[in-house]
């Protein structure tokens, strides 16, 4: 089975709010003091599920792919230390803050490209704007089916075997494939690369490509949404530290100061 | 479409009844028209969802829109497109919306694509001047972005309670209309083979009036018997944090957050739960959060309008005990 990674190269996501800042003029985000950027949490976990399924067959190829900055190679060699077999990033005129639409015209393209895929493997969101919305763009712009919040995939008779968590529970699915299929949390831990894997990545192959390289034009690559407006929402602390001479104490007070506030 | 007017809610139905959050969707359809001109459609796609279509203009549907199939069920975004399709090109909207639910989440990004417009993913805020405004949670919840569509119809999904449904009014007038659309059960390239739905004992997560939660604080499962305990003196349910859910403590459909359940409720109790973003993003719209936490420095303590800050095995005896006496 081929299949492809998609990984974003984000901000890191476990930023104390404290340490976010915006800058509202560029609408952008000013990366916080000594983080380095990180491959979207739910992306390592994509790769790691692709991983798996090659493991389960024996066999079959995955390429990672990023749309972003040459930066994000570093972030394409991590998944190759992991297992992939080779990686594109694609980047140039036109990507350098590509929205969702255009970033799934773009992934749609490249699958096209390389050619020959049964499965894409993607995050159920990026961590970074949370939208959620390129795997199932790049599903409609195929024409595939698509498997949303996967906790766990495995390969059967040619087609894929998802679990999928529902808000209320969970759904096995059986899709034919070529197929999109986002990965959550639920799936577990992605593997550590070992340093001598860490090594051969370097070595894999890593193609560079651009919009153009990919017969995409600007008219394809504009945006659906303007974004008028990135601010840090103001939220003031208004705590009241229920006193007590032990925790039992505080306990008895935090119960009296509910009832006064007539809150139960 | 030029001349898309109005909105266009995608119901969701469960038990036999609109889901809490179709009927947001509804009221904050109806104060958009106000404004802006339109009707207000509610879409309904289900095995038995035309007894509610009475429901959805009570709650504020000028036109409901019925696919009614057995095959609609269990939900698959193959078999519910040409059904929305059809529904927005009748609608000819300026905006479709759908609750960040399982389904809305699946649907909407693949229905804009479709359509060839732009999406709004857990929207918080929907305004209109001579435009439409969506605002959102960006970062994990650290940011808000406000974004405008550039072309019509605008598709969003709503994060839950953020806005409020109408009284239902039974007396209101509106129309139901048939969609013709069925899905091709034989060439279904997802097939549903089965479903686990998690077991609710009491009062569901979200509609609950109080809320317990408890996080990797806790040091193990044992820690949650203990909010269940407390949960059942005040009438509340119990969620658990991405941490404790990761760790097998607790089931994930009780994940309070950016990736989970979103609740409001009147009381939210958050036990050895740190406050990182993601899980502000579920609940900082509860009206008193309490917040115990042995680090005073944690963001639950200060986002909290009361904070005991000491060890939570400590505090919850008492605080069980102490609560019973004021309920007896
Ligand atoms: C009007 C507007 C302006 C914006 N301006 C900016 C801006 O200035 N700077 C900025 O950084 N963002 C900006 N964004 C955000 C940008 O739209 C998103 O980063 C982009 O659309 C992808 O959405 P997402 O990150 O939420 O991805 P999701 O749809 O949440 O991603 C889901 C999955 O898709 C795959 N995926 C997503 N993006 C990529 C990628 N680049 N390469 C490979 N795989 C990927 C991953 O597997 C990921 O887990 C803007 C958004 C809007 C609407
Ligand atoms: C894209 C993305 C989506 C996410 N979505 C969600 C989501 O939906 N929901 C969610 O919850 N998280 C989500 N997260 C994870 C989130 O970033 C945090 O990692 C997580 O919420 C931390 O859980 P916690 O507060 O239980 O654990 P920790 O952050 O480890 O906090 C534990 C807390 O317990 C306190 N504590 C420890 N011992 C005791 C004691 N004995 N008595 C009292 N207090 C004690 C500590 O002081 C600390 O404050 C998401 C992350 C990402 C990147």
């Amino acid at each position: 089975m081929d299949m492809i990674v998609c990984i974003k190269q984000i901000p890191d996501p476990e930023t104390p709010a404290s340490a976010f800042k915006v800058d509202e003029a560029a609408k952008k985000v000013i990366p916080a003091q000594g983080t380095q950027p990180v491959v979207s949490p739910f992306d390592l976990q994509a790769a790691e599920a692709a991983l798996r399924v090659k493991e389960q067959l024996g066999s079959g190829t995955i390429h990672v792919l990023s749309v972003g900055p040459a930066g994000a190679a570093q972030a394409i060699k991590q998944v190759l230390a992991m297992g992939a077999d080779d990686g594109f990033l694609i980047s140039g005129p036109g990507l350098d803050d590509p929205d969702a639409y255009a970033t799934a015209q773009v992934i749609a393209a490249a699958a096209k490209k390389i050619g020959n895929v049964d499965a894409i493997f993607m995050g159920r969101q990026a961590a970074d704007w949370d939208e959620g919305v390129v795997p199932m763009g790049v599903a409609e712009l195929l024409g595939w089916p698509q498997v949303t919040v996967a906790k766990a995939v495995t390969a059967a008779d040619g087609r894929l075997r998802v679990e999928r968590v529902l808000q209320d529970g969970f759904e096995t699915v059986e899709v034919i494939t070529p197929a999109v299929v986002t990965i959550s949390n639920e799936l577990g831990d992605p593997r550590y690369p070992k340093l001598q894997q860490i090594m051969m990545a370097g070595r894999k192959p890593l193609a560079q490509w651009t919009a153009a390289d990919l017969g995409l034009d600007a008219g394809q690559l504009q945006s659906r949404m303007e974004l008028e407006r990135l601010y840090v929402p103001v939220v003031e602390s208004q705590v009241e530290v229920i006193e007590g001479e032990s925790p039992a104490e505080m306990a008895a007070n935090l119960a009296r100061r509910l009832r006064e506030a007539r809150i139960i | 479409m030029a001349d898309a007017q109005g909105v266009l809610v995608v119901g969701e139905v469960a038990d036999g009844n609109l889901t809490g959050l179709t009927t947001e969707l509804l009221g904050a359809g109806r104060r958009l028209v106000e404004k802006a001109g339109g009707k207000v459609g509610c879409l309904l796609v289900g095995a038995a969802v035309s007894g509610v279509a009475n429901d959805a203009i009570a709650y504020g549907a000028d036109v409901v829109y019925v696919a009614e199939d057995g095959a609609f069920e269990p939900y698959a975004a193959e078999a519910w497109l040409p059904a929305a399709q059809e529904a927005a090109a009748k609608a000819s909207p300026a905006a479709v919306l759908l609750g960040q639910t399982s389904i809305g989440r699946d649907l909407a990004p693949r229905l804009a694509f479709r359509l060839g417009v732009g999406v709004s993913m857990d929207t918080v805020a929907i305004e209109y001047d001579s435009k439409l405004h969506f605002t959102r949670a960006a970062y994990g919840g650290n940011a808000r972005a406000q974004l405008a569509p550039k072309s019509l119809p605008a598709v969003a999904t709503v994060k839950g309670k953020s806005q409020d449904p109408l009284e239902p009014d039974s007396g209101r007038g509106g129309t139901v209309e048939h969609i013709a659309a069925r899905p091709a059960a034989d060439q279904a390239r997802v097939k549903v083979l089965g479903q686990e739905k998690a077991k609710v004992e009491g009062v569901r997560l979200e509609d609950a009036d109080v809320v317990v939660t408890g996080g990797r604080g806790l040091g193990g499962p044992e820690g949650f018997q203990a909010l269940e305990e407390l949960a059942a003196v005040l009438g509340g349910a119990v969620g658990a944090s991405r941490a404790a859910c990761d760790l097998g403590w607790y089931p994930p459909s009780a994940q309070v957050g950016l990736t989970g359940v979103t609740v409001s409720p009147t009381l939210y109790v958050a036990v050895a739960v740190s406050g990182a973003s993601q899980h502000m993003a579920g609940m900082s719209g509860s009206k008193n959060i309490v917040a115990i936490n042995k680090d005073p420095e944690a963001n639950m303590v200060k986002a909290a309008r009361f904070a005991v800050v000491a060890d939570f095995k400590q505090v919850l005896p008492s605080l069980i005990e102490e609560l019973r006496k004021l309920r007896a």
